[in-house]
Order: C-alpha cells, then sequence, then structure tokens
C-alpha cells in the first residue's frame, strides 16, 4: 500500500466513523520498519528485521467519546475499528470540554523539515554491523581494563505518520533515524562498573564516527572505577548533560496540561511567577529542522511551535492539548501526543534549556566541595509535591575538579528548590535527542551516603 | 476445564493455520542451517476505561495479531516478525530470521506435539470478553468511594485495563503448546489537601489472571479506592525524610520490589552468561543473611506474574534464587540455558510478538520467617518504617539499586511516629541482604500491579516479601 492509500485510508475511516452516528472523529495510521543488529565481544549476536502497521480511531458522539485501534487495516478490519470506537460512547459520561481543536487551529508547517533521509532503509546489512562492530572495538581496545561488554548495537526506524479528522485535516509525514550506542564494561579488582554511549541521526551520514563513540563510552566506563559511598552531607550538585536531560523531563511533567489542570503539579497556578533561578530559560520548539522532536504537526492535526515555557525564570507556558486547553481556559500550544489508542495525552516537541555562558570547566572551577552527577537511578521524583529522592552516580569535585568516583548515594531536594538554585547554566548545550540540556549547577542538595 | 487444543485455537480457526503450515514455516526458518527454531504467534485484545473528575472521558478497546519468528545459530539470534498472518508473510519473515545462519539446512522435517500444559488461570470467560456496562461500574464505584473516604480528597483517578493474550509457540524441537492469557487491574490515584495546602497523593492498585468476579467478590472497587485515599491523607502530615544509613524496616506485600531489584535483575541468566552481573560467579556463595530464601514461581494460581507456559513454550516453574543466604539458581531461558549446557526454568519472557524473548522473572518473593511483626517493629529504637513503595531500578553491573518509598514512618523506640516524605533507599546486590536480621512470619504477595522493565521490553510481575528487618540501608532524604 502506498503512502496516498493510507492517507485516503485515514479519510475513510473518518467518513464511515460519520456514517455510524459519529459527530466527529480522528484517525490516526502509524507505519514503521525497523532493523537492529547487536554485537557482542566482536561478534555478531542478534539481527532483527520487521515492519509493522496499525489505525486508531476515536470518535465523538456529542460531548461522549470512544476509541479503538487495530493492526488489521483490511475492509473487515476497519468495519470492526468504527463498530468498536462507536460501541463505547454509550458507556462515557458527557464532557463538556471534550471535541477537536477548532478548524482554524488546524494545519501543518510548510516546506521540507528534514524529517526524513533516503536511503536509510536500504542500508546494507553488512555496513551497519560493521559500524557496530566498529565502536565495540574502539571500547575494548581503549584500555586494558575494558575486557567485557554489554555490545553495541546499530538500530534504523523508518515511520510514516498519518492523520484525518472530521473538521478538514488531513496530513502525513515520514520520518527516518539512525543510532549506534555502545556499553563496555570497565573492571579492576573488586570493581566493576558499565557505561554507555551513542549518536543518532536522522541518516546515517550525521552519525559521529564509531571510533568516537567506543572512545568516549569506554571513558565513562573507567572514570567509575572504584567508586565509594561519600559521607551524608549537604553540597553544590553539577548535573553533567545526560542527566540534566532528566530534570527537563521533571519540568514537562510538572508544565504537562493534565497534570496542571488537576492539581497535580507543583507549577499548577504558578503561571507568571518567579519558579525558577534567573539563568534559566526553557523552550518547547517543535518546529527545528532536522532534530528529533520536530513535527509539521501535532497529534491533533494542530502546527507544532516554538513555545518559551520558562523565561528567565518566570513560568510563562503550560503545554496544552486541545482539551487541557478548553480545561484552562486557554489555546492549545501544539503539543497532543498519542499512541494508536485512547485520547490525545500532550508530548513535547525540542524540549531544551536555553544555554548560558560557562564552560563545564568553568562550572567545576568555582566548586571546592561537590558532586558531579552521571547518573541517575529510579523514578523517586513526586510531581504533586515536588519531592526529589534518586539514587546517583559520578564524581566527587575537589577544589574544582573531578576527583573520584562515587556510588550509591542518593541526592534529594526539592524541585522548587532546585528550579529557583540552578545558579549555573553551562554553554555546552547540543541536540542528542528530543530533550537537550546544557551542564547544570543546583547550589545546594543534600547528597546520602554512609 | 479441558486443555484447549491447536485444531481449536484461534490461530487454527480464524487464521486457516494448519500444522503443517508451522512445520513448513519452521523448516523455511532452519533452511540456511540454524540450530533451532521458534514461532510465536500472538492474538491479543485490550481494552481500558478510565474516570477522571468523576466523568468516565476515555474508554478503549483494539486487536493486534502477529507473529515472530526466530532462529538461533550458536549464540547468534535472528529475529523477524510480521503484524499480517497471510502466509507468504510469515515465509518472508521466516526467510529473514534464517539468514542469521550461513550453511545448508540441518533439519529434514519438524514433528510438532501438543503437550500438557499447567492449568493456573482457569478463567471461563476473561474479562475481556464481558459487557463493558459491567466494567465501566468498577471506575465509577472507585471514584465515589475514594471521594467518600474523606472530604480532603478533592481528585480521583482510576483506570481499569484488561487483556486477553491467546499464543501459540511451535519450536524445531517439536513442542507446540498454546495458551490464553487473561489479565485484568484496576488502579486508583488520588489527591488529599487540607484547606487549600500542598496536596498529596495516594495509589492503590490490583488484580492478575481472573474473571470479573474478582473484582465483585474478592477485591472490589472500594477496597483500592479506600487504600488509596487513606494513604493520600497520610502523607498530609509528612516530615522530611531521614539521609544517611538507618535501620529500615520494609511492611509486608509491594515491598517485596526491593527483592526483585536487589537481586532478581542480577540472577537473570543473559548477564551472568556475559559476566555482566554483579552475581556473575558467585554461585554457591553467601549473598544474603541465612534468614533469606528467595524464590521466584511462575505458577501461583491466578497471579500476575504466573504463566502456564512462558513465551518460549516451556512451563513454567518454582526456582530458589537464594537459599538460607545461599545463592542458587539463575533464571534461563532457551539461549542461556543450551549455551549452559543446562535447562530452561521457564523464565524466557518477551513484551510482543515483536520482541526477542529473554529471562524475566515471575513472581519473586522472599519465604515467610519465625518473627512477629510486632516484635520486629519493638526492636527498633531509631530507623524509617516503608509501608509502600513506587517502583525500583538496579544497575547490575555495580549491583546498585533503588526503591522509591511512597508511604513510610519514622520508627521511634519501637513505635511509628511520623509519616515521612517520598525518599529513595539505595544499596548494593550482594550486600544488602546480609543485613538483613529479622523475618517475619506474615509473608504477603502485592496485590497485583507490577510491570517490569527490561532492554525496553515491559512484562506483568509479582513481587512478595514478609516485614523484614535491614540492620542498615542508606535512606536518601533531606534531614
Amino acid at each position: 500500500m502506498n503512502q496516498n492509500h493510507l492517507l485516503e485510508l485515514a479519510e475513510d475511516v473518518v467518513r464511515r466513523a460519520l456514517a455510524a452516528g459519529s459527530t466527529d472523529a480522528e484517525c490516526t495510521i502509524a507505519e514503521g520498519e525497523e532493523f537492529t543488529a547487536n554485537v557482542r565481544m566482536r561478534e555478531l549476536e542478534n539481527l532483527k528485521e520487521a515492519g509493522s502497521r496499525g489505525a486508531g480511531l476515536r470518535i465523538l458522539i456529542g460531548r461522549k467519546t470512544g476509541s479503538a485501534y487495530t493492526s488489521d487495516l483490511s475492509s473487515e478490519g476497519i468495519a470492526r475499528l468504527v463498530h468498536s470506537a462507536v460501541e463505547l460512547a454509550d458507556i462515557t459520561t458527557e464532557d463538556p470540554h471534550a471535541g477537536l481543536p477548532d478548524a482554524a487551529e488546524l494545519g501543518a508547517l510548510p516546506g521540507d523539515l528534514r524529517l526524513y533521509t533516503p536511503g536509510v532503509e536500504g542500508l546494507d546489512t553488512a555496513l551497519k554491523i560493521d559500524f557496530a562492530k566498529r565502536a565495540e572495538d574502539a571500547a575494548l581496545s581503549a584500555d586494558a581494563r575494558i575486557s567485557n561488554s554489554e555490545g553495541a548495537s546499530f538500530d534504523t526506524h523508518t515511520g510514516r505518520h498519518i492523520f484525518a479528522n472530521s473538521r478538514g485535516f488531513a496530513g502525513e509525514y515520514r520520518t527516518s533515524y539512525c543510532s549506534l550506542a555502545v556499553s563496555p564494561v570497565a573492571s579492576e579488582g573488586d570493581s566493576m562498573e558499565r557505561d554507555y554511549w551513542y549518536t543518532l541521526a536522522r541518516g546515517v551520514d550525521g552519525l559521529e564516527t564509531p571510533e568516537e563513540v567506543g572512545r568516549i563510552a569506554a571513558r565513562r566506563a573507567l572514570r567509575r572505577l572504584h567508586a565509594v559511598k561519600v559521607e551524608t552531607q549537604k553540597v553544590p550538585v553539577v548535573f553533567e548533560p545526560r542527566t540534566a536531560r532528566s530534570l527537563l523531563d521533571n519540568i514537562f511533567e510538572a508544565v504537562h496540561g493534565m497534570s496542571i489542570y488537576r492539581h497535580e503539579s507543583f507549577l499548577a497556578g504558578k503561571l507568571g511567577e518567579k519558579v525558577a533561578n534567573d539563568n534559566l530559560t526553557v523552550v518547547d520548539d517543535g518546529t527545528l529542522p532536522g532534530l528529533f522532536g520536530t513535527s509539521p504537526f501535532d497529534d491533533e492535526g494542530v502546527p507544532s511551535r516554538r513555545t518559551v515555557v520558562i523565561e528567565r525564570g518566570v513560568l510563562k507556558s503550560y503545554l496544552l492539548n486541545s482539551y487541557a486547553g478548553r480545561k484552562l481556559g486557554m489555546k492549545t500550544t501544539g503539543n497532543a501526543s498519542r499512541g494508536l489508542a485512547g485520547n490525545a495525552g500532550i508530548g513535547h516537541g525540542n524540549f531544551f534549556i536555553q544555554q548560558g555562558v560557562q564552560s563545564p570547566e568553568q562550572i567545576l572551577a568555582g566548586i571546592s566541595n561537590g558532586f558531579y552527577v552521571t547518573e541517575l537511578l529510579g523514578f523517586g521524583v513526586n510531581i504533586v509535591t515536588g519531592d526529589y529522592s534518586r539514587g546517583a552516580a559520578g564524581l566527587w569535585i575537589r577544589n574544582g575538579e573531578l576527583a573520584f568516583a562515587v556510588s550509591e548515594v542518593t541526592i534529594a531536594g526539592n524541585l522548587k528548590d532546585m528550579l529557583l538554585g540552578m545558579e549555573t547554566v553551562g554553554a555546552d548545550l547540543e541536540f542528542r535527542g528530543s530533550v537537550a540540556a546544557p551542564t547544570i549547577k543546583i547550589g545546594e542538595m543534600t547528597v546520602a551516603g554512609r | 476445564m479441558k486443555y484447549m487444543r491447536f485444531s481449536e485455537s484461534i490461530f487454527a480457526q480464524r487464521f486457516q493455520i494448519t500444522r503443517q503450515d508451522l512445520e513448513n514455516y519452521l523448516a523455511e526458518a532452519l533452511s540456511r542451517g540454524g540450530d533451532y527454531a521458534d514461532l510465536y504467534f500472538e492474538y491479543m485484545a485490550t481494552s481500558s476505561i478510565s474516570i477522571d473528575e468523576s466523568m468516565v472521558k476515555s474508554a478503549a478497546q483494539g486487536v493486534s495479531v502477529g507473529v515472530g519468528v526466530r532462529v538461533i545459530s550458536g549464540e547468534r539470534t535472528g529475529y523477524a516478525y510480521s503484524g499480517d498472518l497471510a502466509p507468504e508473510k510469515i515465509r518472508k519473515a521466516a526467510g529473514v530470521a534464517a539468514c542469521i545462519a550461513n550453511g545448508p539446512g540441518k533439519v529434514d522435517k519438524v514433528d510438532l506435539n501438543e503437550g500438557a500444559l499447567h492449568n493456573l488461570y482457569p478463567v471461563v470467560i476473561a474479562p475481556t470478553e464481558t459487557a463493558f456496562s459491567e466494567r465501566v461500574e468498577l471506575v465509577k464505584r472507585a471514584d465515589r468511594a475514594a471521594r467518600a473516604y474523606d472530604p480532603q480528597i478533592f481528585q480521583v483517578q482510576a483506570t481499569y485495563a484488561d487483556n486477553l493474550r491467546q499464543v501459540l509457540v511451535a519450536t524445531s524441537e517439536g513442542v507446540l503448546t498454546l495458551d490464553r492469557q487473561p489479565l485484568a487491574r484496576l488502579s486508583v490515584s488520588a489527591l488529599a489537601r487540607h484547606n487549600g495546602g500542598p496536596p498529596q497523593r495516594g495509589h492503590a492498585g490490583g488484580g492478575g489472571r481472573v474473571e470479573l468476579s474478582f473484582f465483585l467478590d474478592q477485591k472490589p472497587p472500594e477496597h483500592f479506592a479506600q487504600e488509596a485515599a487513606r494513604e493520600a491523607i497520610a502523607m498530609l502530615d509528612a516530615v522530611d525524610a531521614p539521609a544517611g544509613e538507618t535501620t529500615v524496616v520494609l511492611g509486608p506485600g509491594w515491598p517485596g520490589i526491593l527483592l526483585h531489584e536487589a537481586v532478581g535483575h542480577g540472577l537473570e541468566a543473559d548477564f551472568n552468561r556475559k559476566g555482566v552481573s554483579k552475581f556473575s560467579g558467585r554461585m554457591g556463595q553467601k549473598v544474603a543473611s541465612e534468614l533469606c530464601t528467595v524464590i521466584d514461581d511462575g505458577t501461583l494460581g491466578s497471579r500476575r506474574g504466573s504463566l502456564n507456559v512462558d513465551d518460549e513454550g516451556h512451563a513454567t516453574q518454582r526456582n530458589v534464587l537464594i537459599e538460607n543466604g545461599i545463592l542458587r539458581g539463575y533464571l534461563q531461558d532457551k539461549l542461556s540455558s543450551s549455551l549452559a549446557g543446562s535447562s530452561s526454568t521457564g523464565s524466557g519472557r518477551r513484551e510482543s510478538y515483536a520482541h526477542i524473548p529473554m529471562p524475566r522473572m515471575t513472581n519473586t518473593f522472599m519465604l515467610a520467617g519465625q518473627s512477629d511483626p510486632q516484635d520486629i517493629l519493638r526492636s527498633v529504637s531509631k530507623g524509617l518504617y516503608c509501608a509502600n513503595f513506587g517502583g525500583g531500578q538496579v544497575d547490575i553491573t555495580s549491583g546498585n539499586f533503588v526503591f522509591s518509598a511512597s508511604e513510610s514512618y519514622l520508627i521511634e523506640d519501637g513505635h511509628l511516629t511520623r509519616p515521612v516524605r517520598n525518599a529513595t533507599l539505595i544499596g548494593n546486590g550482594p550486600e544488602a541482604l546480609k543485613y538483613v536480621s529479622m523475618v517475619g512470619n506474615d509473608l504477603r504477595l502485592d496485590e497485583g500491579i507490577g510491570v517490569c522493565g527490561k532492554e525496553g521490553q515491559s512484562v506483568p510481575v509479582g513481587v512478595g516479601i514478609p516485614t523484614i528487618r535491614i540492620d542498615r540501608m542508606t535512606v536518601g532524604g533531606t534531614a
């Protein structure tokens, strides 16, 4: 089935839903092909290859909703899909805010957003295996203490996203990506530590070299060896970009429109207030060509856009789909996100912290005693209260330098205080995925250890 | 109830797949010289209903169908899948998976035989097959009960979700197994606040491989709703959690997540075969106090983590992981056990037909000890009592694991005093259980809500533990 057929199919599903009694309908179709090659200890371990597709339908009958999905796109399968969604409207409740975006809000960004690179699906299997082997070999060859590995993997994915609704929207776009990751294991004496590094891009030409990825992964694993547990104390904590990203994940949850109207976020009701340090500006931008959080339209058919969420410490906007917008008396920010089944949720585009001016070295130089966090473990963040307590590993900062490895400790505080305490934002922002942060320093957190 | 035969399965009846077809696909999969092949057919029907602000805002149902073809050649695995059961699509997947091997075919013909299975969840009508009008009542009742519990409860969300997975596994060793795996759960989240102050949340939920009557007769929606509301209210007065090493008492049930993170993952055979687990090479060594015996058992009736047959067609079993503190066994799947020259422990699981199986846990728990739970509390002059947890995670290579307390209390002079704010507990796998100094006689399994993630694959699991005292563990608070 070619792409036009899938777009026509989505429009047809919407028509059939209306014919079956729906007053509004929206149909999502997703099609994807994936390939994975895993290599371990310089030998091929797994090859995986396949494609799949599915369709989802959400309907409204007045202010009642129902939804269904199927992997069967045959005429019979589509008939069942429509029946299944319509049938469920019987058991849901009239919700005065349920609905689709207004027709005026619908649309797609013009031009080529560079989300798809031709040729990704035709890449030679031998070349993909070779990329993984070279990355792992670079890690294993980096140091005698790297004597084991969890392997390296080369993944590709191509997809097609189709969306149509009964307000006249029909659109589609294609995506592709390639990624290369390696997880070496360093050991010496009783100490054994694993770390990883990776590169990803829309096409194979955008990847960093396998050798570079392998060397960085090895260096990361090696510097964790002989980690100790430090004494419990309150110190400045520096998050490297990989762990700083997780703070953005927390901020995203806290400005998520659904959490706001339910009052289950510590940032609910704080619009226009100072919630973070003056140095902190957080942006969601789904329009940046080629990046991983970019799309021409969101999962309700609203064009992606740039939204400043926090500007120099002041909370400027929540992230909303049309439902959360109606609940809050606001407009959608084009952040609807959904799988095949159910109502639209909320997602982010490229969600990032605007970079500052200091290099990571300059940030560390100002700290006589502190903790540089390179790994976080667990889910100990409560967005309702802001309470934050997570397992951590990293390096201890002594007199402005990284002195020794630390593990089996926790870092704790409250996100309200942590946001206000983000004293320094680094100049090292880079996009390695749809969430990106530079190095961040928080003035004080509790490190719990011995 | 009798076992389902192949000829009665949805795959034979609706998709017209014959035994001969299965044998042909396996032959195609081995045509390039692979050592072993299997086919995993899956027909999955799901439904979910959610209530929020006392309105049923979402109801969804759907079906996905597919087949995964795996070929093993030495230590290598080739895998391909299709979301379409048309013969040419399955043959194509078999041909792609076959390419992991490179040589002449070694197997002439596969003869498939149906074996007998456990019958752990004799569910006649799966919840997924019942009327929506009955199931929607569960979330409405949960909403009403949580709000009625206390006027300080101001937000309630409840989700009921079920699925019915029908699977067929056919292997080149001649095994043909079928299973029908129902699963249902109800979860409730409640927010409480006092006089417009800052809110606190409580969670509860449960279910299993049960009929819908479970939620009417055994664990009604009110049970979970009141528990979620109680936790939210209890946490309103929470004080800062302590920071640093202290004595920790875990309550019975869901706190068994400790075992899942501290030892369970580290004992999965793939990590140990590769020598990347902190438990690698420690078989027969002491890794816990002699009070600790830890079991992984996929054969408990109706439990969320139980399976009649694992996702490689092998019957599940009861596996002793740690016996009186000594490491006794790993969790093995087909590949790891073949390479180790041992046999599968029925632990090969996968999220769906689109995933390669690997060793996973089922229901992981510690056997009951001798101590009265009240005596355990009374023995602690200063420490932390953890009644409930959120999620956990482990770095299997360093052995460091965490699990996050969602409801805990200070222990002072043998009594629970103040509730404390959410805190993460951290420890190291082979060390943490050495500090277990008392084990209660009150083993309890969790209510049936656990999901375990590994390498991007999620599977339902269970945990359980009696009340235990751990003399030393790091608590990640701020006080």
